[in-house]
């Protein structure tokens, strides 16, 4: 077997942003690492969007990002610290559109290891020098320059490393143009692994240590070390230092100012637990800074400094709103706050002021004596603020994202789709939401209305050449034109020169100021004063098919008669003297726009009812002359000519393309050869079941086609490629572009005989959510057989249950507390639930119509009970009616597993599944974290044993069990009498369930640990799993003993066989294995396109959504492999990470072919693209072609 | 091998080992072991965004928290060592 990976999605969480000018343009950006991808956004100041500028794959696990500017210089550079054992520095160049590596220093092993540096990166202000530090140990210092030509240079690393230190933090000290300083927070463990008392433990100190680059003696010296908080974890540079001639600071002098970080006034809040920062970000303005700190429960908070020249005065702190949970924070100079979230939509806030004059409590360091530090060991009185809605910040816009996907499910249940969906449970804590994924662009409708009869076509139109906005909508029906003006109102207008009493073929703005209709019976030229000039056709004849642009027509008359018409210099439309004939009736024509600069088009592209498509020239020399043809398989029903940018066929200029539409829903796509006018590298498309329309658009200024059929699908270029995405919207007959002053951008269609106004808000995404919220985190999702609804268990730790709250509520009434109910009730989706101890839980079922997208109904679990399993199954005993089987566990604490009890949860469906009524519980010794159906009764893991319940009056009563896995069991799958058991650990084991003698064996196993995460079968002797590094793997069991086991009645045979490797008699063989570099949370085997092959649909938890397609001939598998080998040689890795070693991260990467990388062959330079395809015996057609096919029949993408 | 040669691979081995933490040998107590095992485990949980994810979401906390307790906890993550035997 051999696998083709390719990403959907690509991963959206983002453990780390920067902000910088990194295009060197006076415009900030911001470069978000998506943990394996790098993206650079930019947010438009004006309209306060953030709009995707580049996301290019590292192909390595970026673990920190530090923006770098040199001394005087005006563009930042990036510095990636990351899993490669090598430093990077990118450059973002504006011209290609391309992060550049600028230096790439090794200094030690790959991977994400205790000592060696990439976790930590901390540059001097001033730009200097760039520290990269280990969690351990090891710090380097480079020393960043500039040569003579202005280039950017980097030194030899130099060492400032210290045995035995654990490192938290790093920062650069701003000392002005002194010696560069670091700081880094660290803690030593030497003494504490000598010490059996644990005294020295308990006395460790959390040392804050300086380390001064001397720049004259190029090395690094440990300047001083300061015992400090032994909780501290987080350090943020202070700016300052201009003034660093006096010696007065030489040498700490211990921390000068403490405050306290205010806790939230909750009536709820656990009073043992502390609140830590968890992000920081310091913003300079003219004469000023301030901090924002970001606490655990991602309230802001504004910290101010008041000082004179060097002398810190005092240290405020207040609060200052609450956002989501940061992984970072930045500010922009323009005045927004980008939130990267840690889960969850990433979100852009604009600042409306800086909290300067509320009246929110300020606590500042002079309010507690010594400036609180009096006593430094103990913590100071507790400050409390009033959390309360957004004052300071609004949010302007917000960035969609899927992680963490939590469980998925691919099935097709929304009306009139051909294309299953995916249904994601994102997200945690109150923020949660159930998604629906569907492949296709969002459209944004912004009018419908009704027409009085069903019109055929739809243009819009221009009046004069220069003219910004459209003027006119021209409807056609079947007996008449409409004519109507677009202004303040959209009227109907009489006068326009136009025919209104024969339907319309086609419409053009002509000349400089002048209009043409084409009808059945004639062309009218519509002059700038209304005269009108009309050829009219021939007696006995019609036109049957039309083309224009803004200086040539072209209509073919229903004589299978081509008849031709230019525009002279004098704005007269003058007929070509000759008339061509085809020979067969003409279905359609399609002349592309005038080339800047020229007269006319040269090429025209008709299509004839004898299934072929000439290309005919328009040139002067040789007006009419057939240059090429193209057979076709079946008559065409559209045919199109635009000229669009592709840079995998041409980087500089527009490739044309004709797209021939056929009348079996079939798009073919070739490009014409401007030279000798031949049609080459034809690639096909299904697009739906009805004939094809083909309309030429304009998306953001740039050509696209509108491809109408069953679906409607739009042909655009974006970030330089050429996409092909369907739009979700409703079946269109016709559409045209459509532009006024509300909607420049827009497109107008018709359905049925509704007339309707839209536009495509967000180019380039493949995947259109929408979003359900819900309450807790969710853990597992399942649909019903029968009905279209789906369950799903929530739970989250640490959070109070509705039951538990309300009686804590109860108990402080009763101790005669006044509670805040405005605290109480702040929406928990933006302020999160107050937090309490460990071991406590709150949990629900939700029933979900995901067609609606809306709940149905909840159950909410009480006594701290929270769900981990959930399977709906019919029990034989029970005529096999359909029940949902909840496990659950009380009081549950998650390191060491352990909990008061499991149980089973029995309900059997009411109301046709909108409702659940309980049967019974029944109570397990361990956790039920697993659970399925299985012949007419349940299986379950309950912790690291595998048991068989059958329905019983009061409970469910076990069976039969087997004792023999390694830790605890995940994932359950069968067929037949066969259970397939995935463990956290001990990857999936293959057992059997013999009926007569009620026996449950384990007859195979993995000679590999894996830590599965989910797992799903192939086929009967085949598994595939995802693990919780990011691998997904697939084993098969050796036929030979699948048949001998199902061949063994009773099982005495597997029984008493010898055990091999300490697990079970027969092991299963690896087949595949690919590190996705996401750990894999679900795994589906599905077919993503109507008749489409079955492909492997795995989601990621940080929102990565991939498919795993099965190569069906040695010939692919041959060649695509050897390209991925040439690719894997020219494109190295953004963080300079071995691509074979990162797929290969964990196990080497077997039979499985990265189709990311392969993917990247369209954006290689042209000589390497040619360079690679001839070693493949192909052209550079061929390779992009194959590259296509394999992702469209796969996917449909 | 010659005495000579086992002394100088003996001197290299030690410098070896103080520069290359976590690197074991024949004479690993087993707290020892344990303890760099631990250590290397809880860093590389650090140094994986998708494994700190993972752990916040289970345990309900901040990433933010689960970094810095995974980071207090390699100062000693099996305890204090077993006390010295007296010869």
């Amino acid at each position: 077997m051999h696998l083709y990976n390719l990403t959907l999605q690509h991963a959206t969480a983002a453990p780390q942003a920067i902000v910088g000018n990194f295009s060197g343009a006076r415009q900030q950006e911001i470069i978000v690492s998506h943990g394996t991808r790098l993206e650079l956004l930019r947010p438009d100041v004006q309209t306060g969007k953030i709009t995707t500028v580049i996301a290019s794959d590292a192909f390595g696990s970026i673990r920190s990002l530090a923006a770098f500017r040199l001394t005087g210089g005006n563009k930042d550079y990036a510095i990636v610290g990351s899993d490669s054992g090598r430093i990077v520095i990118l450059d973002y160049d504006p011209k290609t559109s391309a992060f550049v590596k600028v230096h790439q220093e090794t200094f030690g092993k790959s991977g994400a290891r205790r000592i060696v540096p990439g976790q930590y990166l901390a540059v001097d202000p001033k730009g200097r020098s760039v520290m990269i530090a280990a969690m351990e140990k090891a710090k380097l210092v480079y020393i960043l320059n500039r040569d003579a030509a202005a280039n950017l240079t980097i030194s030899s690393p130099l060492e400032a490393h210290r045995n035995a230190a654990i490192i938290h933090h790093i920062v650069g000290v701003d000392v002005g143009f002194e010696n560069p300083m670091f700081a880094a927070l660290e803690v030593d463990y030497t003494e504490s692994d000598q010490d059996p008392t644990g005294e020295a433990f308990n006395n460790a100190d959390k040392l804050l240590t300086y380390y001064e680059l001397d720049l004259g003696l190029n090395h690094v010296v440990r300047k001083w070390s300061e015992p400090t908080d032994p909780r501290a974890n987080l350090l943020v540079q202070v700016p300052g230092g201009q003034l660093a001639s006096s010696d007065r600071y030489d040498g700490p002098s211990g921390v000068l100012h403490r405050v306290p970080i205010p806790r939230r006034k909750h009536p709820l809040e656990d009073k043992d637990r502390g609140v830590i920062i968890t992000s920081a970000v310091m913003h300079k303005m003219k004469g000023a800074f301030f901090f924002l700190l970001q606490s655990e429960e991602g309230d802001l908070f504004k910290v101010t400094i008041d000082h004179e020249d060097e002398e810190v005065k005092t240290l405020k702190i207040k609060y200052f709103d609450t956002v989501p949970i940061a992984s970072s924070l930045c500010i922009l100079k323009s005045g927004f706050l980008f939130v990267a979230a840690e889960f969850g939509n990433h979100q852009l806030y604009q600042f409306q002021k800086l909290g300067d004059d509320d009246i929110e409590p300020e606590f500042s360091s002079t309010d507690y004596p010594s400036f609180g530090m009096s006593e430094p060991t103990l913590a100071l009185p507790r400050a409390y603020f009033r959390p309360r809605p957004l004052e300071n910040l609004a949010l302007a816009d917000e960035m969609e994202s899927l992680n963490p996907i939590l469980d998925a499910k691919v099935m097709n249940l929304l009306p009139n789709s051909d294309s299953p969906q995916i249904f994601t449970a994102c997200g945690r804590g109150a923020r949660s939401t159930f998604r629906t994924l569907r492949h296709g662009l969002e459209v944004e409708e912004t009018v419908s209305s009704d027409l009085p009869g069903i019109p055929n076509a739809v243009w819009t139109t221009k009046v004069k050449e220069d003219d910004p906005f459209d003027s006119y909508i021209i409807l056609s029906f079947v007996n008449g034109t409409l004519v109507l003006s677009i202004g303040e109102t959209i009227e109907e207008v009489q006068d326009t020169g136009f025919l209104s009493s024969a339907p319309t073929l086609a419409v053009q703005q002509i000349g400089a100021d002048a209009l043409l209709q084409v009808h059945p019976h004639g062309i009218r030229h519509v002059l700038a004063d209304r005269r009108v000039n009309e050829w009219r056709v021939p007696q006995g004849k019609t036109i049957v098919a039309a083309s224009t642009n803004k200086r040539q027509v072209v209509v073919a008359l229903s004589s299978a008669e081509l008849v031709y018409f230019e525009l002279d210099l004098d704005g007269q439309l003058n007929e070509y003297q000759d008339r061509k004939a085809m020979g067969s009736t003409v279905l359609a024509l399609s002349i592309g726009e005038v080339p800047e600069g020229r007269q006319r088009t040269p090429f025209l592209a008709v299509g004839c009812e004898d299934q072929t498509v000439r290309i005919i020239s328009l040139d002067p020399e040789s007006t009419l002359e057939t240059i090429s043809l193209q057979a076709l398989t079946a008559p065409p029903s559209a045919i199109c000519i635009a000229d669009m940018l592709d840079a995998s066929i041409n980087r500089s200029q527009p490739t044309m393309f004709v797209n021939i539409g056929l009348q079996n829903g079939v798009l073919l796509r070739t490009v014409l050869d401007p030279q000798n006018g031949q049609l080459t590298d034809t690639r096909t498309r299904f697009l739906g079941t009805r004939p094809v329309r083909l309309i030429r658009v304009q998306i953001q200024h740039q050509p696209a086609i509108l491809a109408l059929s069953s679906r409607t699908w739009l042909n655009y270029t974006h970030q330089n490629l050429m996409h092909f995405t369907p739009l979700i919207f409703d079946n269109l007959d016709y559409a045209w572009s459509f532009s006024a002053e509300l909607s420049p951008e827009g497109l107008i269609g018709i359905t049925g005989s509704v007339l309707r106004i839209f536009q495509i808000p967000k180019l380039g995404t493949k995947l259109k959510q929408d979003a359900m919220p819900l309450t807790y985190t969710p853990r597992k999702f399942i649909s019903h057989p029968t009905n279209n609804y789906f369950y799903c268990i929530e739970a989250d730790h640490r959070v109070l249950g509705e039951a538990a709250v309300e009686q804590k509520l109860q108990e402080l009434r009763a101790k005669g507390q006044t509670i805040d109910e405005e605290v109480l009730n702040l929406p928990p989706e933006q302020f999160g639930r107050p937090k309490a101890p460990a071991g406590t839980w709150a949990s629900c079922i939700r029933i979900i119509d995901p067609v609606e997208g809306k709940t149905v109904s909840v159950v909410h679990l009480d006594n701290n009970e929270a769900a981990f399993s959930l399977a709906i199954l019919p029990f034989a005993a029970r005529n096999n009616e359909l029940h949902l089987v909840v496990g659950t566990a009380q009081d549950t604490f998650l390191s060491p597993r352990s909990c008061t009890s499991g149980f089973f949860r029995t309900y059997s469906f009411t109301n046709e599944g909108t409702g659940l009524e309980l049967l019974h519980k029944t109570e397990t010794d361990d956790v039920p974290l697993s659970l399925m159906g299985f012949q007419g009764r349940l299986v379950a893991g309950v912790g690291r044993a595998l048991r068989i319940y059958e329905m019983g009056k009061k409970k469910l009563l076990r069976k039969v069990e087997n004792k023999t896995f390694g830790s605890a069991i995940v994932s359950l799958n069968t067929q037949g009498s066969r259970i397939l058991v995935g463990d956290m650990q001990e990857s999936v084991s293959f057992a059997v369930y013999k009926a007569p003698e009620n026996r449950l064996l384990v007859f195979a196993d993995d000679t590999q640990p894996r830590w599965i995460t989910c797992s799903t079968m192939v086929d009967y002797t085949t598994v595939a799993a995802g693990d919780r590094f990011g691998n997904v793997f697939i084993n098969r069991l050796d036929l030979k003993v699948s048949d001998q086991v199902d061949d063994d009645p009773t099982g005495a045979g597997i029984l008493h066989e010898k055990g091999l490797l300490m697990g079970a008699p027969h092991k299963t063989k690896m087949l595949c294995h690919f590190h996705v570099g996401d750990m894999v949370t679900s795994i589906h085997k599905v077919s993503l396109v109507a008749g489409g092959r079955e492909v492997l649909l795995y989601t990621g938890l940080h929102g990565t959504v991939g498919i795993l397609v099965p190569l069906v001939s040695k010939e692919d598998v041959d060649f695509i492999s050897t390209l991925e080998q040439h690719i894997r040689t020219e494109q190295t890795s953004l963080v300079g990470r071995d691509h074979l070693a990162w797929r290969g991260y964990y196990v080497p990467v077997k039979a499985t072919v990265d189709g990311d990388l392969c993917e990247m062959f369209a954006r290689l330079p042209p000589s390497k693209q040619s360079a690679i395809a001839s070693e493949l015996d192909r052209t550079v057609n061929e390779v992009l072609k194959k590259l296509e096919q394999l992702r469209v029949t796969a996917s449909g993408f | 091998m010659s005495s000579e040669l086992r002394y100088t691979a003996n001197t290299q081995l030690e410098h070896l080992h103080a520069r290359y933490t976590g690197t074991g040998h024949a004479d690993l107590s087993k707290y020892d072991w344990l303890t760099h095992q631990h250590r290397d485990t809880l860093a590389t949980v650090v140094g994986h965004p998708t494994l700190t994810s993972f752990l916040a979401i289970a345990d309900g906390e901040a990433t933010g928290r689960v970094k810095f307790e995974m980071t207090e906890r390699m100062l000693q993550p099996c305890g204090p060592p077993p006390a010295k035997d007296e010869d």
